[in-house]
Formats: structure tokens, sequence, C-alpha cells
């Protein structure tokens, strides 16, 4: 009798809801942000067809103030891996030049990100999207379901979810309408790490600690990843040994003090720590429940 | 995220890393009335894993005391109930999953409701769980909801049951109470067949028993109930099953390589295995098993693989390779639980999709045997399933498929049913055992045939299905139609409401269940004069396009000619031939079509007749030119 490892099955799991996925949808797509959680997805998509490629593009929604650390890497990967990738900006926010400084997080969040995806979704006419989330990561998301319906505007309906049962999942959908799918719901931020570590999987060195110069505003490290920053009076970048533990919008995204530079240095760290993941994310503070706002109005 | 103090995470993180790396997984649901301390219960297990933030408890805090129900003291709940809405209520009105993990086990909870109108989204929580915590309120003991509760649990197949007895810091840590509860839920259990029932006494909210045995019953002699969740096995059962695999994607990357791609649902395969692919029944033999990390040299149930077969058989999504030496039975028809999950009721006869394994089929039900009071486990007459209800069904399907009883494999015999115009998932059932009827019965070979019978009648059979509101003019046009045909010397007969509905259907009403067997019945008696070489024409109201859909399939598609006579309701109304519509403004009469019942205007007709427009006559003659083109008479 073989005992499989909880981190087998959920790879087990997520092939399985990959292949579904693909089989029951037109047109699909992943949706690719460069972070931890999409290097284990997109690793989780190279083995689930192996060893045919993965049957659909990856579309990355740049916003334009990600750090530089991360399009080095994607682009790297891309290059290495033979991926067929997308990168969609939001035209009216490169002509308006939208940016968190003048127009608040809120404004530049939903502007790229979320008005960004609708664009490209309905640009390309995707009707599935993978997305890396995890039903760890928030109270709303613990309640979505793997095959998430939207509307042909993109809406998402809590009280219209489809019951979820076995390993069954119901694709279905009247034109215009699409599914977001979410290989990795039932993995946990410490199972994404651990998985990493077991798989070697590569990713953007800014989750390692090194020498960064940053600043102290609201109570959190924002680092000075190029010169568009707007320093106030008084603030004056100095190089602090810090990681990141979310990847973000560089303004937007909070550094924690550190000296974790290596994989096994991170976790033992994570597993130390005593403050949740999404804490450093500015988005996630403005208002109670704002998550669950933010999906019925088309956020991943 | 300190998880439970562990010296090697700070001394040696390779070794620990090393040993979490090997954790099993345990799924499990709980399940109790709404103030039996589900949440708590939840809540306190992260909190105790330690799975709890500082800006979580925080964030706690804070809410225990704007909303929390526990004084200002910490409440548990309130770490669990996600949705704004239901954190108003106070009430879980949905599946949440949750995540905790300890030395031994990672841990996935489905946190299902506990109230009246919610049985789905319990059944929803219970169909990945492998074990299920009942909870009961020490103070008031086995309750209708617990008998409700248990039975789903059965249903579904979980194996493993704790009954948790909380609050027992209410009544004092008293054994006995403990122990006359124990005793009244393994009398009840034993009778739904739950055998593995073990009882844990505790309070979530103080925390006995929860991660230790604490000292306030000292005449508990088990473990608690942390201990319980890591010692159970599961991994065996699986693999014990005969081997089944249902490919979920065929893998061609070249034209040299062919691999059938899907999660194994039962028992382990190594290569050289002799198989079986169901349902065309082709044998084979496995050459490898393929994945991402190299060739395995045996996979277990589970598993996520890429099998490829000695032999070139035909192989596509949704056939089941099976061990050949116990291969799953192929059927169409099965008496089956159905568990009905939409907010309109099941229409008994209508056609619905089928999802099972990677496979989905047409599937029709006939009118529940019975449904099951979940409350007294009574069975009860039923002419149809409405939601949150429990029934027993016979099921047709379109196509034969492989299925094992749902008890022996969950995967290959768990189902969901899909409305095909609304896309929502209505149900979910559990197939029992194939009606002997499928293997024996087979269709007569009939020698004089549907082209006999046509050619002796030197036409093409048909039906012409007239569609309307009551007083649209449908049997006036049918009947003239059918008196041109005739002096034509063609072979017709009309079936209307009048001569079906005072004998064939007499004993159907007009509510939306039964204008669907109306329908079907109607569907059927055409299909067999079709065969029978005579064109039909068909003049009932038909008011739903899913019907009409089911009658196009049952008669066949280059068969079927849809005539929508078009008269705008206040048209039909002022009309009223039989004077229906005035009984039905004055609500004499119920479930009218165009009053109080809806009717869906078909989308793409081959004809359409606006009866505005042009009389009878010109509309009889346009229908039977279009029989003319399309070659049913010359």
């Amino acid at each position: 009798m073989t005992t499989l490892t909880h981190l087998q099955r959920l790879e087990a799991e997520s092939i399985q809801i990959f292949r579904e996925a693909v089989s029951e949808s037109e047109r699909p797509v992943m949706l690719y942000s460069v972070g931890k959680d999409s290097s284990v997805m997109l690793h989780l998509a190279l083995k689930a067809f192996a060893p045919s490629p993965p049957p659909f593009q990856l579309l990355h929604v740049d916003t334009t103030w990600k750090f530089q650390a991360m399009y080095e890497f994607r682009d790297r990967l891309v290059a290495e891996k033979g991926l067929d990738l997308l990168v969609h900006r939001n035209p009216e926010c490169v002509e308006r030049g939208i940016n968190p400084f003048d127009h608040g997080s809120a404004t530049h969040t939903d502007m790229w990100k979320t008005e960004g995806l609708k664009q490209a979704l309905d640009l390309y006419g995707f009707d599935l999207a993978f997305g890396g989330a995890r039903r760890d990561e928030e109270k709303s998301r613990a309640k979505e379901r793997v095959f998430s319906l939207r509307s042909a505007q993109h809406r998402w309906d809590p009280k219209l979810q489809r019951p979820e049962l076995w390993h069954l999942y119901n694709a279905r959908k009247a034109p215009g309408e699409s599914v977001r799918v979410f290989p990795i719901s039932n993995w946990t931020e410490l199972d994404i790490w651990q998985y990493i570590h077991r798989e070697q999987i590569p990713i953007v060195p800014l989750y390692f600690a090194a020498k960064r110069p940053v600043i102290e505003r609201d109570g959190a490290l924002i680092m000075v990843d190029d010169d568009r920053m707007p320093l106030q009076p008084g603030e004056v970048p100095e190089m602090r040994s810090v990681r990141f533990r979310t990847l973000g919008c560089y303004p937007l995204t909070g550094a924690v003090e550190s000296e974790a530079d290596t994989l096994t240095g991170i976790i033992q760290e994570m597993l130390l720590t005593t403050s949740s993941e999404r804490q450093g994310r500015v988005i996630d503070h403005d208002s109670s429940g704002s998550m669950e706002k933010k999906k019925q109005e088309g956020y991943f | 995220m300190a998880h439970a103090s562990d010296d090697l995470l700070e001394t040696d993180i390779d070794a620990y890393l090393d040993r979490h790396e090997h954790k099993s997984m345990l799924r499990f649901i709980t399940c109790g009335s709404v103030d039996d301390g589900k949440s708590t219960l939840i809540g306190r297990l992260l909190y105790d894993s330690k799975l709890v933030f500082e800006d979580h408890l925080v964030a706690l805090e804070a809410d225990s005391k704007k909303v929390g129900t526990q004084g200002g003291e910490l409440d548990f709940a309130l770490l669990v109930d996600g949705l704004a809405a239901e954190r108003e209520q106070g009430i879980t009105i949905d599946v949440a999953y949750r995540f905790f993990s300890t030395e031994r086990r990672k841990f996935i909870v489905a946190d299902t409701p506990g109230h009246e109108q919610y049985t789905r989204n319990m059944v929803t929580g219970a169909s990945t769980a492998d074990l299920a915590i009942v909870l009961i309120d020490a103070r008031k003991g086995v309750l209708t909801q617990t008998r409700r509760h248990s039975f789903v649990v059965s249903l579904l197949g979980i194996r493993h049951v704790v009954l948790a007895v909380n609050k027992i810091d209410l009544v004092d840590y008293s054994e006995e109470v403990y122990r006359q509860i124990e005793s009244d839920y393994r009398e009840f259990a034993s009778q739904i067949g739950l055998d593995d029932v073990t009882c844990i006494p505790m309070s979530a909210l103080a925390g006995d028993n929860i991660t230790e045995v604490g000292p306030n019953m000292p005449w508990y002699d088990g473990l608690p109930l942390m201990g319980l969740l890591e010692d159970v096995q599961i991994d065996d059962e699986l693999q014990s099953l005969p081997f089944r695999m249902a490919v979920q994607w065929v893998n061609r990357p070249d034209l040299d390589f062919r691999g059938f791609s899907g999660q194994i649902s039962g028992g382990t395969v190594r290569p050289g295995v002799a198989v079986r692919v169901l349902p065309s029944g082709r044998a084979t033999t496995v050459d490898r098993i393929v994945t991402f990390d190299g060739d395995l040299e045996e996979a277990v149930a589970g598993q996520s693989v890429t099998i490829t077969l000695t032999d070139e058989v035909d192989v596509s999504r949704g056939d089941v390779i099976a061990t050949s030496l116990a291969p799953p039975a192929v059927a169409d028809q099965f008496e089956a639980h159905i568990i009905w999950m939409d907010d309109h009721e099941m229409l008994p006869g209508r056609p619905y999709l089928l999802k099972i394994g990677a496979r989905t089929v047409n599937a029709t039900l006939a009118q529940p045997k019975y449904k099951v009071n979940v409350n007294t486990l009574e069975h009860v007459a039923a002419r149809t399933l409405e939601l949150n209800e429990i029934g027993i069904c016979n099921i047709n399907l379109d196509r034969p498929i492989p299925f094992d009883a749902y008890g022996e494999n969950r995967d290959m015999g768990g189902f969901i049913l899909i409305d095909r115009f609304t896309n929502a998932t209505v149900a979910a059932g559990l197939l029992h055992f194939a009606l002997r009827r499928s293997d024996n019965v087979h269709w007569q070979a009939i020698e004089v045939d549907k082209s006999a019978h046509a050619l002796q009648k030197a036409q093409k059979p048909c039906v012409v299905w007239f569609t309307g509101l009551s007083g649209s003019g449908k049997s006036t046009i049918a009947n003239i139609v059918e008196r041109k045909l005739f002096e034509q010397g063609r072979h017709t007969y009309l079936l209307d409401g009048d001569n079906v509905r005072h004998g064939l259907n007499k004993d159907l009403g007009f509510t939306d269940a039964d204008r669907v067997e109306n329908i079907r019945r109607v569907s059927e008696v055409s299909g067999l004069m079709v065969d029978a070489g005579l064109i039909v024409l068909v003049s009932f109201i038909s008011p739903f396009i899913a019907e009409r859909r089911m009658a196009r399939e049952r008669v066949g598609a280059d068969e079927f000619i849809e005539v929508y006579v078009d008269t705008p309701l206040a048209v039909a109304e002022e009309r009223d031939p039989k004077g229906l519509y005035l009984k039905a403004r004055r609500g004499e009469l119920a479930n009218f079509t165009g009053i109080d019942s809806p009717y869906e205007a078909p989308e793409s007709p081959e004809l359409t007749v606006d009866t505005t427009s042009m009389t009878p006559e010109q509309a009889a003659d346009l229908i039977i030119d279009h029989l003319r083109q399309h070659g049913f008479i010359n």
C-alpha cells in the first residue's frame, strides 16, 4: 500500500482540474502574474499535459508598475521554456498614466488590473481563464468554487455558484459568459513553499532577502524600485536587508526585514512568523469585505 | 505561522521539511445545527494548531467586541464565517473550505451549514470527505437535524464518523448525560448503516478534548479530537478497489505518442497489466505510465497520470480504462438516488445532461419511486423533487456508460445533472444498479421497417409540430392542412389536445411537470406514427422550448417541422374561442399559458405563421409548400 503525501494529493487534484478545464472549453488561457503562486501553477500545467506542452497561452495583465526583477524573471522564463505569453496593458491607463501615487491604490488596481483583465479576456475571446487564487488567502475566497462562472460583464455572483461535488466540474456557459478556474484552490501558503522546495521551481529573486533601497511609509517598507517613485520631504531610501512575501506593484507591496536568503530560510522564517501573507498587500486593507466586492466586479 | 511547536523547525529546517513534505491528507466535514458550535469548533482547531495570524487575531478581537456572541470574549466562529451577508445574519450560508495541519497530517475541512434549507451544501461538502464530525449540543441530545445530517453522511458513503458531544461544560462534564447521548446515537447510526462511529465529549469553546485530553473529564479514556483525526486510516480503501481510470484528455504531442490522461479513481496499475476500455469493451495491455517526472513502475488511486496502451485501440475522452479482471458494468438504465439542488423542481421526462467521470450524456428521469423524508427516513410518494429533496428515480440515458455502484467507488457512481438551458448544476445523483431491462430488452428486429412503410405510402413521413398560445389558431390551421393532404391522397394523422388529453393523457393536469409528461407522451406517439410512415400533425400549446426540443430529438431533426403559430396574446385573448381566457382571468383556471404560466416562443422554428396578416387557408398553403420543397410530398 502506497500512502500519498499531501503534496502528491494536491498535485494530482490540480492536474485533474487543468485537464478537465481544457477539455471543456474552447479557448482557455492561464493568467500569469509572475509571483510564486503563478510559478507553481505553471509548473503544474507543464505536468498536467506532459509530454505535450500546455494547450493554452499565458496572459500577463501588466500595470507597468511591477518590480523590474519581475519583468526580467518573466522574460527569461518565457525564453527558456519557449512559452507563448501575451502581455496586456490597459491602453487607457497607459494614455492617462494611471499610477498609485496620483490616482490612489484603489483606482490604480481597478483600472490596470480589473479593467485590464476584462479587456484582455474580451479582446482575445478567452472563455476560460486559470487563476492562482487560493482559498486560504482570504475569507471570501474560502467559499469560491474551483470553477467560477462569470457573466458576460465578468461579474461574480456569490449566490449563483454551482455546487461542486466529487471531482465533477460543470464548465458549461452561455455565449459571452466565461469561467475562471482555480487549480490551486486547496493549497495553503505553506504547501506552495514546500512544493517549490521539493520541485526546485524557479521564483523571482525578490522573495529572497537582499540589501535593497527602501523607505518607510505608512508603516510599510516600500522599495524604491525606479525613479518614478516621488519621495516626500525627509524620505531618504536606505539599504536594508528585506524580502517580499507577495509580489505586486512595487509601490503597493510592503517588504519585510529579513536575512533569509535561501529557500529553506524563507520557509523557516515564514513558519515562525505571526502575520498573514496578504497583510503586505495594500489593496486588502481598504475596507472589510473589500475582496468580496472586488470579485463581484470582476477582480481575480 | 507557528505550527505546533517543533524543535526541528528552529534547529534543522531540512529535517523539518522532509518530515512535513511526507504528511498525509484528510478531508472531513463538520455537521450540526445552527447553535451546536460548528464554526466555533473549526475556529478552535485553527487557533489551537497555531494557524491564526496576529493580524487575523487583531481583527478577531475587534469583531468579537462588535458582533461577537461571547460577551467580548474571543468568538472563534467569526474566524470562519466568510461572506459579508452571512456575518451579519450570524449563519454560514455556503460551503467553505478551511485548512490546517499538524505534524502528521494536512486537513481540509468543509464547513457546511446546519439549518433546514441547505441540504444541498452539506451534500456538496460530504461528497469529497473521508470523515464526518457530527456535532451535538450536550444539553439537547440527538435532534432531528442530527438524524438528517447523519443520513446524508451515510448516503454519501462517508465511512468514518466522529460524534462530538459538544458543550459538555454546560452540563457539568456529566458522564451520565454523555453516555445517554452516545447510546441514543449509536442505536440510530446502526439503523442507517454507519458502523464506524467514534464518540467524544468536548467543549470547543473551553478547549476540552480538542488537542489534548483535559482534566475535566477523568472518566473519558479516548483520544482528543485532533488525535482521532490524525489516526484514521483512509488510503487502503481506494487502493484495494479494482483499477479504474476515466480518460480526461487524449495526449497527442506528435504522431508517435498517443497517451490517455486521467486520475486513477480506484486500485493500482502497472505496465503489462491487462485492461479493457469501456464502454467498447476492447481488451489491451498497459504499455507505459507516463508522467512529467518520468515513467512509473506503479501508479495508485488518487494519482493523475498518462497511460499508453500496447494496441492501437480507439479511446476518447470519457472512456474508462479498467482492469480486465473486474471491469465495470455498462448500462443505460439505472436506479439512482437523486438529490435535487435547484430552485426549479425536477421535471420527469425532460432531458438533462448527466456528467459522470469525464463523460457527459443525455438523461431523462422517470417520476420518483418515492422521496425520503430526511427527518423521519420515511418513504413518501412523490411526483417530482424540489430543492433539497432526496428521492429514488429510474434514469434513462441516450448512450450506455461504464459505472460501478456508488457504494463501491464514488467517482464511478456519482454524477451531476445539468440543466441544458440555464447550465445550472441542478442535482447530484448516486448510481446504485443497472435496471435488468437494459441487459435483456433489445429492439425487436422488425422486418417491415420504417422505410418500407414510407415506400408503401409514397411519402416521406414527418411530424409537423404546431406550437402557440391557446386560441392562436393552431388546430384550425392543422385541420385545413390535414384536409388538403388527405385530398392529395396522403396518409396523415392529427394529434391535438382534444383527442389526447381525453384518453392517453387524461391522468395529467397542467402543472409544469405534467406538461412535460404530456409532451413526452405525445412525442413518443408521434415518433411511432412516423415509424408507421405517416405525416403527423401535432397541435399542442407546448409552451416550453425544452420539451419541443425533446420532441425534435425523439422524432429526429430531419423529420421534424416546427410551426410557430404566432398570435399576440391580446389577439388570442380577444378571440377566446373556448372562453378559457375569461375563466383564467377570473382565476377559475390555474396554470393557464400566457396568463399565469409562461410561453417560451421558438428560437428558430422551420416556419412562422403570423395569423394577424394571413388567413388560415393561406397559412395551410404555406405549410404544404414547405413540405413539398423539402421533399416530404411530391
